[in-house]
């Protein structure tokens, strides 16, 4: 299990390769380079001949939670998948510019995927346990990385599921399947297995969308929690979510190529209240989308 | 609505009309011989002159070939399956997919022919002259590998690599099928958490779909125990008194297929019905089992959702 140790001298190198991208603010003050989790430089990404992003330039701040909004088919889920490369799984893909995790270039060519994906977690749009019990479920991953004796194992299931709120309700069923489970304590589950592999950042890709509103505001409650230790950045369509859950928020479009671009990133306050482009006021006042 | 009603109870009929016979026609031989037909011995006879007739020899000579065939085929069959739904790119699937399926389709009198001019001579004859040279100098394994092997090859290793081979394709393209239809979000799921491809596949994907490779092996160790022409013409036919693979044997399908038009006295055609009824009961039990095992498995899973 790893556990980025951020020594002084690492941050400076950092630093320095990291490419110089939009200022992104806090309360007004800038965020410094070192806290920021994702460095997006001029991203575009292609299904063989169709461009689906262009131009992207975003960076994630570190232990915050970025929310990513649009209308349907605008790229929101190619680009979230980017970050732990989860796109390289489609045939005939493409991707031009950089990613940039802790200032490692996520692409490049001596890049192990694996590593990449042990280091950013994922959270589906439906729940997707493995037809396995619970602890197996959430000890998944830990087996992967060598971890074999039963009482760290069970330290760990039992630590990961009291971080995704779900120990109270499972603790004594641990040996039942996980798709035993309701659709949101299947996805708490998931966030868990998630969890139990310790990675920096979490990505999810609609989590609540399969869910109704009780189940839903679990998993935003959850979210509240889980950002003072990981970097959360969630895709949603629903942009009272967006609004409630997220400190920052990036609002995408489709440009004349159909090609999904930024349009606006900033501090989810900003955005919702005074956003600088015209086109992100029309989408969250609701004039179209 | 009654047409289906009537076609389905017509296939129960039909089956006990063919169990029904079998029992009624082997009436005289059970009488004469009784359950010593059955027992396990190795020195039982076959005697058409003497009209000696015991069974066991051929119950041993399907149960072992179709076993040298699962024991050979399964795991070569999941190798091509997951190789074809997993690792091939994406150009190659759907030609050597259509190819194993067409594998299945050669007429199994063909597999014989081949089997005696190409693979006999080039494979088993040295397969079997390694096997016993050296599992057969093994205490307990000389039972099954001792003897030399005949110079055609003709033998019930023969016999099972030959049904190994027939029952390849089937497993295969099931169990493709069962690889396929795993969703991808399971693949997800474990990649994802930082899992290779090999450790999706050995870790979800063949846990997930273990209850249907599960029926694939049980749908061709249902053929190879069936198989009829292709054994008869590969496995020697000739009783040895020995339970070595290396030598000659007769399974139940191939001794009919030999002998019941020869079968004059109405003892000897009684007793060859009497093992066309072992093979039937015998294949009514296989199928009953694999059903068991995957419904068994399929409930499970049902079940824990449902907790």
């Amino acid at each position: 299990m790893q556990t980025i140790s951020s020594t002084a001298g690492e941050v400076t190198s950092r630093e320095l390769r990291q490419p110089q991208s939009p200022l992104v603010t806090i309360k007004g003050e800038p965020l410094p380079l070192t806290s920021s989790k994702f460095v997006l430089s001029d991203l575009a990404f292609y299904y063989g001949k169709v461009q689906a992003l262009a131009g992207i330039s975003i960076t994630i701040p570190a232990n915050h939670i970025t929310a990513i909004i649009g209308p349907s088919g605008c790229g929101k889920s190619t680009l979230l998948r980017t970050l732990n490369r989860m796109n390289d799984l489609i045939p005939k893909t493409r991707i031009e510019g950089q990613v940039f995790l802790d200032g490692d270039d996520i692409y490049s060519p001596n890049v192990d995927v694996v590593d990449v994906r042990r280091r950013v977690g994922m959270v589906f749009q439906r729940p997707n346990p493995f037809p396995m019990s619970i602890y197996d479920n959430v000890s998944y991953g830990p087996r992967l990385y060598g971890v074999t004796k039963r009482a760290d194992l069970d330290q760990i299931v039992e630590f990961s599921l009291q971080q995704a709120a779900l120990w109270d309700e499972v603790k004594d069923k641990l040996t039942q399947s996980g798709m035993a489970l309701s659709g949101g304590q299947q996805q708490r589950l998931c966030i868990a297995r998630a969890l139990a592999v310790e990675p920096d950042a979490i990505l999810m890709d609609e989590p609540a969308s399969a869910l109704d509103p009780i189940a839903t505001l679990k998993i935003e409650e959850l979210m509240q929690t889980l950002k003072s230790s990981y970097t959360i950045v969630i895709v949603t369509h629903n942009m009272q979510q967006a609004a409630r859950v997220s400190e920052f928020t990036a609002f995408m479009m489709i440009d004349q190529n159909r090609a999904g671009t930024l349009v606006e990133f900033g501090e989810t306050a900003q955005i919702f209240t005074r956003p600088k482009n015209r086109q992100t006021e029309d989408y969250v006042t609701g004039r179209f989308g | 609505m009654t047409l289906i009603a009537g076609a389905s109870l017509l296939v129960v009929a039909l089956m006990l009309a063919i169990g029904g016979l079998l029992i009624q026609d082997s009436t005289g031989a059970r009488q004469v011989f009784g359950w010593s037909f059955l027992l396990p011995n190795l020195g039982s006879t076959w005697n058409p002159v003497t009209g000696q007739f015991q069974g066991w020899s051929f119950i041993y000579g399907t149960l072992v070939t179709s076993l040298v065939a699962i024991l050979i085929a399964l795991p070569m069959s999941l190798g091509i399956a997951i190789f074809l739904a997993e690792l091939s790119p994406g150009w190659l699937r759907a030609p050597l997919g259509t190819l194993i399926e067409l594998l299945a389709a050669i007429p199994s009198v063909v597999y014989g022919l081949w089997g005696i001019f190409v693979f006999l001579p080039a494979v088993v004859v040295r397969a079997g002259a390694f096997l016993s040279e050296t599992l057969g100098k093994i205490p307990l394994l000389q039972v099954v590998f001792m003897g030399q092997i005949p110079s055609s090859g003709a033998s019930r290793l023969a016999a099972g690599l030959i049904l190994a081979i027939m029952i390849i394709p089937t497993i295969t393209a099931v169990s493709r099928d069962v690889f396929r239809a795993i969703p991808m979000a399971q693949r997800e799921a474990s990649l994802a958490l930082g899992a290779t491809q090999w450790e999706t596949i050995t870790r979800v994907l063949i846990p997930y779909g273990l209850s249907g490779i599960l029926g694939a092996a049980i749908l061709g160790l249902g053929r190879a125990v069936g198989e009829t022409m292709a054994v008869t013409m590969v496995i020697g036919n000739s009783l040895q008194g020995s339970y070595s693979l290396l030598l000659p044997g007769y399974t139940m399908s191939s001794v009919i297929a030999n002998e019941f038009a020869e079968a004059v006295s109405t003892l000897h055609s009684e007793a060859l019905i009497e093992v066309a009824l072992i093979l039937f009961g015998f294949t009514l039990i296989l199928n009953g089992i694999a059903r068991l095992l995957v419904w068994k498995i399929g409930s499970r899973t049902v079940e824990e959702a449902r907790a």
